[in-house]
């Protein structure tokens, strides 16, 4: 395919040289103005290979692909592909375990599974936030600061519900559903799988987990944390693959609900797979916020809420700030000093602590980048880079922003899914809400503003599931997330995300 | 009933479209006879376009009945069932040349009120049912709370033609949403009449519109409408759920089933067609 796979692939040679202990040097470009601050990898522990986790046993998937870090090209390991017949075999071993012994156990001693499971996530926290890092692309700094304390927030949050489920939906008695089918995004690994199982398990389900394609390392290694914790077999099962394998564990008639976040095209496939089955299903899916600057915010503040809400994790997050509404008055101050923090930001590599935007996760995606970023030129936006230099090998893209756009524009209308922002400007807070709201999503926004009637007027009157106010990207256990129309259905986090996992009678 | 020598004064039955009562814009109609075949009325058989201007009444009418308070959509519902407990003699004979006994139908009518005036309690409490303040780890004021979701397009009950009616839509109302109501093919005479009802009742133009016709025919533009937000399914058939199902995903629409028959008085039928919105604030001096 592309030249960096080739030469990863010739690299393959070197495999367990890149598993651990001996590394390469890279010549990351931004070195120059920071000393090179690495994060070690040594006490990483990756292995050559990995099979799929179905049912206690690690079972060897017959097809075989190659996982890679996107910041080097270096191959990383090799994981299983899960054809039909694995899906099936992984199905068959959740329901094994749903019925002789998850969904009777006393919601005490699940939560005590899920709190051990929290426990041994902080203990190797800084080992899987290196090999996230590693796998994914993202900085260290947001894998160790962020993913990981979250995710083991989210296990210790979901843990303590197990045994109170009763007490969640009033009028209610809580059940269990069954076979739980969870298909995972690439953007934050972990936590993600974090957000699906917590949950899941805690209400008494069992599940089959699908990793993405391109980052299923910390997925395994939490299936070998699983192992560790005691967990009953089949209690969690985790299959890799691509979307191939996806499409087999949704479609699986055994799967009584699927858990999916994703595209929203892909969303609305298995809405349609699904339809009339009487199979649940909730769908965290894509989104294109709006981040409304009144000319009553403080701007330097404000300004790091921008930068904080497109270039967190490369732009790689469903609840990007990718649109931005400067009040007029104020918007040349604020573009002039957005592109003075951008030419800051330290781009490189994703394993240095100092650095704010690491690697692209693959090439398919830089690919996509591209095309819209170039649409946005084409049709007459005004693009400016910062003027970082990107390292020759991996997958990069510079922070990027659009002037003058307009409503209709792609980069305006489509989930990038990249460093990239589109900024307009407006005169009234109507104008601004109306804006905002033309899009066919509705998963995040963030109003910046000094005063509070105007903070609440402006949140309630914007069509989204997570509202920030004077802050952006900003996520907690105890707190729902997810989307109102194209952006999802569903919420994940708090007490409203147990709802999905239940069967209320 | 009538005097001697008096000609009775046949009611048209005809759509209800943003607070007005139209005829089908296709011209077409369809019989609705009674039993042993009596012809009762020539029902207006609603066109794709009648459904869409529907959904344009309905969209416009969203933001005033979403931003009227809690408390004056309570109101209102409960206004609805005054003017329906004061129209009872007209449903109930409605229900009985549509085939209902005497006593069902005095029930069905009675009931169909409780449950209006049911409603018009939630409509300022599910809210606090509903929502949290959540414990962030971080200086945050966190909370949720439900919003509507927005349009709902509704294929009533088709057996239970009044009373299936109201509990489709009353959860609908008293959540803040707007719908486009398909009623009963069958016996359509009931929905037309509730109409009435609602417009006499202050619920404003376009929060309710009603439309009788053919279900084949108008049940994939229900699921197709790209400014239709949500849609309830009242069906036995697997068929039409899975028709419906395929279709809404075009704009990932919330698709909530419910058998063909009156749905219990119960919150969280009006929790199937809210968002839940969350929303962070800094803490702090």
């Amino acid at each position: 395919m592309s030249e960096a796979q080739d030469k990863g692939a010739a690299g393959s040679k070197t495999k367990s040289a890149s598993s651990g202990k001996k590394k390469s040097r890279h010549d990351f470009v931004d070195g120059d103005r920071y000393a090179p601050a690495p994060e070690s990898s040594e006490h990483v522990v990756v292995k050559d290979s990995y099979d799929l986790f179905i049912g206690g046993d690690w079972i060897r998937a017959p097809k075989r692909t190659e996982t890679r870090n996107p910041a080097t090209g270096e191959v990383l390991s090799e994981v299983g592909e899960a054809g039909p017949g694995m899906v099936k075999k992984a199905v068959a071993a959740a329901r094994k375990a749903y019925e002789e012994t998850w969904s009777t156990m006393p919601g005490r001693e699940r939560g005590k599974y899920l709190y051990r499971l929290a426990r041994l996530i902080q203990e190797r926290a800084r080992e899987f936030a290196v090999l996230e890092t590693m796998d994914g692309g993202k900085p260290i700094r947001e894998s160790r600061d962020v993913d990981l304390p979250l995710v083991a927030a989210h296990f210790f949050y979901y843990a303590g519900w197990a045994d109170k489920l009763d007490y969640a939906f009033p009028g209610r008695t809580a059940h269990s559903i069954g076979v739980i089918g969870q298909v995972i995004p690439w953007n934050f690994p972990l936590l993600m799988a974090a957000w699906k199982l917590a949950p899941a398990l805690a209400c008494g389900n069992t599940v089959v987990l699908k990793p993405a394609e391109t980052t299923p390392l910390t997925a395994l290694k939490l299936a070998e944390l699983i192992e560790e914790a005691g967990f009953p077999p089949g209690v969690v099962n985790v299959v890799t693959g691509g979307g191939k394998t996806g499409r087999h564990l949704v479609r699986h008639p055994d799967v009584d609900k699927v858990a999916f976040t994703g595209s929203t095209e892909v969303g609305k496939m298995i809405q349609r797979d699904l339809a009339g089955t009487g199979r649940r299903y909730t769908l965290e899916l894509g989104g294109k916020a709006a981040n409304i600057i009144f000319d009553d915010a403080t701007v330097n503040q404000a300004v790091e809420g921008i930068v904080n809400g497109i270039f967190f994790n490369q732009g790689h997050v469903c609840c990007a700030g990718s649109r931005l509404f400067v009040q007029e008055g104020i918007a040349d101050t604020v573009v002039r000093k957005l592109k003075r923090r951008m030419d800051n930001l330290v781009l490189g590599d994703p394993l240095d602590k100092n650095t704010d935007v690491g690697a692209i996760n693959s090439q398919e995606q830089l690919d996509r980048i591209k095309v819209l970023v170039d649409s946005g030129s084409e049709e007459g936006a005004k693009c400016w880079q910062s003027g970082q230099k990107l390292p020759r090998k991996g997958f990069w893209f510079k922070p990027t922003i659009f002037t003058e756009c307009a409503q209709s524009h792609q980069i305006v209308q489509k989930e990038i899914f990249g460093p990239v922002l589109a900024i307009q400007t407006f005169r009234t807070p109507e104008e601004a809400v109306e804006k905002a709201n033309n899009t066919p999503y509705g998963l995040s926004g963030g109003v910046w503003t000094d005063k509070g009637s105007k903070i609440f007027k402006i949140t309630s009157q914007i069509r989204a599931g997570v509202l920030w106010a004077n802050t952006f990207n900003k996520f907690d256990p105890a707190s729902p997330f997810g989307g109102y129309k194209e952006s999802g259905v569903g919420r994940e986090g708090g007490l409203q995300g147990l709802a999905p996992y239940l069967d209320l009678r | 009933m009538a005097a001697k020598n008096r000609l009775a004064v046949n009611k048209t039955y005809k759509l209800y479209l943003g607070g007005k009562f139209p005829r089908t814009e296709s011209g077409r109609y369809y019989e609705v006879k009674g039993r042993k075949g009596a012809l009762l009325a020539n029902a207006s058989r609603a066109s794709r376009k009648d459904f869409r201007n529907g959904v344009v009444a309905a969209r416009k009418a969203w933001p005033g009945w979403d931003g009227s308070s809690a408390y004056l959509r309570g109101q209102i519902l409960y206004r609805i069932a005054e003017m329906l407990e004061g129209r009872t003699e007209q449903f109930e004979e409605e229900l009985r040349i549509q085939g209902s006994t005497p006593s069902t139908a005095k029930k069905e009518v009675a009931k169909a009120v409780d449950l209006l005036v049911h409603y018009a309690g939630w409509s300022d409490k599910y809210q606090s049912l509903f929502s949290s303040v959540n414990p962030v780890s971080t200086p945050h004021f966190n909370f949720s709370v439900p919003e509507p979701t927005g349009v709902v397009a509704v294929a009533a009950p088709e057996k239970s033609s009044l009373l299936g009616l109201c509990s489709a839509i009353a959860p609908i109302l008293a959540g803040g949403n707007t719908s486009i109501v398909l009623a009963s093919h069958s016996k359509p005479l009931c929905a037309i009449t509730l109409a009435e009802v609602l417009n006499s009742s202050d619920v404003p133009a376009g929060v309710v519109n009603m439309l009788t016709g053919f279900r084949d025919e108008l049940l994939p533009h229900f699921a197709e409408h790209m400014d239709v937000n949500a849609l309830l399914l009242c069906s036995d058939m697997e068929e039409e759920a899975k028709m419906v199902g395929k279709r809404a995903a075009e704009n990932l629409k919330r698709v909530v089933s419910h058998p063909d028959s009156a749905l219990e008085e119960d919150p969280y039928h009006i929790l199937d067609f809210q968002e839940v919105k969350t929303t962070w604030h800094p803490v702090g001096v």
